[in-house]
């Protein structure tokens, strides 16, 4: 390949070879692809990689013990949590001097609120001790230990000790452990008591309901999609926009519309009573509970299995129909065996499509759910915007993240994800 | 071949899509056991309408379809036991050929080994037999049409129908397919009823054929008759390639005429949709039956001067375009024999025909 003679490679006009400038032509061409969909890409990486990364960081990083008790998390290594004894002086002095800077710096509350987490009462403890301790000189003011246990007697508690200790490690699997309704102790994991037992329940309660919410979502779009596809067009075309309404009018102002239409004294209970069918004293409990939720989410998620549903059968032409009518089949075994089996990949798509849109739902179970109604997502939520645990709200993203990865996964190994059309 | 009896029977039948315009007018057509009959017509004739409606899927607006004897409007589709091959094939898409194949079978209840055996002979009939795994997505146009077929008869129906079963092939294939549907349908005793718009088809493949028209049959007849006697000057333009002169008829005698063209030139011809002088008619000859060797006429014989304006050479024939009475578009077709002549363009030649080569249509 050395030598450029005629046995050589192949030249281009301007004398290169012609493998070079091919590819040189070739990256010009793929750089310029790459600047046309950079924004798109940067806006991807920013707004759905780069959170979905810090929130996986999230449920896992525990810096903050460490942090702010730097030189207490060194001698705590040297303190036995299983000895029953309280810590020595020598803690005692590196905790005063790590929480004058923390006072000093305000972060001493923040540690409060995290360990509180773990612990009630933290919070609280640290808030309170902090004016006082602020006062102490840690060159001088020695020995710390009663003072310390004077200022809150939460000091001379082992509990307290043991919990800095147990959570001072930088990256904690306890976020995780919380989130399945367990915790992390000295002795390592061990279920929470049983009054604080409701993650699991409420991620089962989720799937269950979302799993209820597809199947009666799948019922009722079949039949509906199947008018669409087979109708003429001019009828299916004023279909479509009835079932295209509700995408038009807010998502509150219909789940809100539900909450009028299912409530005790609401429009259906009254017609109900109105009819005579229901006792005036004993309406039927419709909201605030699991059926509320379904009715409502059903009904709001029901274009998300129509649209895909629709697309798949109107591309199943008539003649195969027909031509298994000709052949002596039934109407229903028609149905069975020829129509339905090619209308499959469309249910598959409306399934996953309306199945992890219902797991992460947070709105219409929040309005309508009550307390038995709502879903693992609110308890994020709550956990985001109330009790700021954020790291707890983290992990519990994170398992349902993985739960619909492996929904996902499940899918593609029974039905095959090449089997699902949008179209 | 066949027993007197029609098997399939349109009596009177009408039909109309929208209440509005009739797409099928008064059709009546029987046919008899084992006939392969052809429907052909421009796009638009109704021709598909028809099957649709022996077949069931659509109802007559008017009229009786009788299938054996029976009145077959009131038979739900699936009971009617026609196979069907359709345009587009329809095989299942989501079966194999040999699932596609038996299912016929099972939706009428053979048993599992019975079953299997027809499969695998319809297969072997369309020389198909190792492809009954495959899905219809993998195999070519022509082996679908073939799979179709195969399906379409594996359940032994008395009566076939097929829309444009051809369509989509290429020439070759498309004549393979034709030797083929022809020599099973014969092979096996079916009446077929074939939809073409393709004339050659039409021709090559069946007993009889309909030329269908705006809704009507225009004539119905066996490929050599529609070709050599066509009866209406519709029938005559559409099959094959014809000549047409307009006219008006001077006199006529038994079963000749003869025709003043407009532009005052007379020619013999034999009278068939006209009946006095002085009507209007178009008459039709086709291209190799005119003659400009006058030897070869009657001495008595009308003669034409044509001027010759192109000469193709197509190989086994040769073809003249000649300006005839006004016509610039009269075609000659000589066969490339050894004494064949070669006239040359710009060449005045006389040109003319056997009475009964040309026909006196309707206007
Ligand atoms: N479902 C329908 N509704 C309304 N009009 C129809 C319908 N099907 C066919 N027609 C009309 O009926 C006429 C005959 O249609 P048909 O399909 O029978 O024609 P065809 O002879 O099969 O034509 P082609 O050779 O193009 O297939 C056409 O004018 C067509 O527009
Ligand atoms: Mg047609």
């Amino acid at each position: 390949m050395t030598d450029a003679t005629q046995s050589g490679p192949m030249l281009a006009a301007d004398g290169t070879p012609l493998k070079k400038s091919l590819a040189r032509s070739l990256r010009r061409r793929k750089l310029r692809a790459l600047a046309l969909i950079a924004p798109l890409l940067l806006f991807v990486l920013l707004s759905f990689v780069i959170p979905i990364v810090s929130m996986l960081f999230r449920s896992v990083e525990n810096g903050i013990v460490a942090e702010t008790l730097p030189l207490t998390v060194v001698e705590l290594k040297n303190w036995d949590a299983e000895s029953g004894e309280l810590p020595d002086e020598a803690l005692y002095a590196a905790f005063t001097k790590d929480m004058v800077v923390a006072i000093d710096e305000k972060t001493h509350t923040r540690l409060g609120s995290r360990l509180n987490y773990e612990q009630t009462g933290m919070s609280s403890m640290f808030r309170r001790s902090g004016r006082q301790i602020k006062k102490l000189d840690p060159e001088t003011d020695g020995p710390f230990k009663d003072k310390l246990i004077d200022i809150h007697d939460g000091w001379g508690d082992i509990e307290t000790w043991r919990t800095i200790k147990t959570h001072a490690v930088p990256i904690t699997n306890g976020y995780f452990l919380n989130a399945i309704d367990m915790r992390r102790t000295p002795e390592g994991a061990q279920a929470q008591p049983e009054d604080k037992q409701i993650l699991i329940k409420l991620f089962g309660r989720t799937l269950m309901m979302s799993l209820i919410i597809t199947a009666s979502c799948i019922l009722l779009a079949y039949p509906v999609s199947y008018l669409l596809a087979t109708l003429p067009m001019r009828v299916s075309n004023l279909l479509m926009i009835l079932v295209l309404l509700p995408f038009w009018t807010s998502l509150l102002v219909r789940t809100s519309a539900w909450k009028v239409m299912l409530q005790q004294q609401g429009v259906i209970n009254e017609t109900l009573v109105w009819l005579g069918l229901v006792a005036d004293d004993a309406r039927l409990v419709i909201i605030n509970n699991q059926f509320g939720t379904i009715i409502a989410m059903t009904h709001i998620l029901l274009p998300f299995m129509i649209l895909p549903m629709y697309s798949v059968m109107q591309t199943i032409p008539p003649s195969y129909t027909r031509a298994a009518k000709s052949m002596g089949a039934t109407n229903w075994t028609t149905f069975w065996r020829i129509y339905f089996p090619q209308s499959i990949p469309g249910i598959g798509a409306g399934s996953i499509l309306v199945f992890i849109l219902a797991i992460g739902y947070y709105i219409t179970p929040e309005i309508v759910g009550g307390t038995k109604g709502v879903f693992i997502s609110n308890r994020i939520a709550y956990h985001i915007s109330s009790s700021l645990n954020w790291g707890l709200a983290a992990a519990l993203g994170t398992i349902l993240l993985a739960v619909v990865l492996l929904l996902y996964w499940c899918y593609d190994k029974i039905v095959g994800i090449d089997n699902v059309k949008l179209g | 071949m066949s027993n007197d009896a029609a098997f399939v029977e349109f009596q009177r039948v009408q039909k109309s899509y929208d209440g509005e315009i009739l797409v099928v007018k008064d059709l009546n057509l029987s046919l008899p056991k084992g006939e392969f009959l052809t429907m052909l017509g421009p796009s638009g004739s109704g021709k598909t309408t028809c099957l649709m409606m022996l077949a069931g899927f659509e109802t007559a607006t008017h009229g009786e379809i009788m299938l054996d004897g029976r009145p077959i409007n009131n038979i739900p589709p699936h009971k009617r036991g026609i196979g069907m091959v359709f345009q587009n094939y329809a095989l299942f898409p989501h079966m194999t050929v040999a699932e596609n194949l038996s299912f016929p079978l099972e939706v009428r209840k053979i048993g599992k080994s019975e079953r299997e055996e027809k499969v695998k002979r319809a297969l072997d009939m369309v020389q198909m037999g190792a492809f009954g795994s495959r899905r219809p997505a993998q195999l070519s146009g022509g082996q679908q049409q073939r799979i179709a077929l195969a399906r379409a008869l594996v359940f032994e129906p008395e009566l076939v129908l097929m829309d444009e079963p051809l369509g989509a092939l290429d020439k070759q294939l498309r004549e393979h397919m034709q030797f083929e549907i022809t020599r099973l349908a014969h092979e096996l005793g079916i009446t077929t009823v074939y939809v073409t718009h393709d004339q050659t088809e039409a021709l090559t493949m069946s007993d009889r054929v309909a030329v269908f028209d705006d809704g009507r049959i225009q004539q119905l007849a066996p490929p050599d008759l529609l070709y050599e006697e066509p009866e209406n000057s519709f029938v005559a333009q559409f099959i094959g390639e014809n000549n047409t002169l307009e006219g008006v008829v001077k006199s006529i005698d038994g079963d000749s005429c003869v025709v003043t063209l407009d532009d005052g030139s007379e020619i013999d011809a034999k009278p068939v949709n006209v009946s006095a002088a002085g009507e209007r008619t178009k008459v039709s000859i086709r291209p190799e039956r005119v003659e400009f060797n006058k030897d070869r006429l009657h001495a008595d014989a009308h003669t034409l001067k044509a001027t010759v304006k192109e000469f193709i050479y197509m190989g086994d024939v040769f073809r003249f375009r000649l300006s005839v009475a006004g016509n610039d578009d009269f075609i000659i077709k000589t066969r490339n024999a050894p004494d064949a002549v070669r006239l040359s363009p710009g060449q005045e030649v006389e040109i003319g025909w056997l009475a009964h080569d040309c026909r006196a249509l309707d206007a």
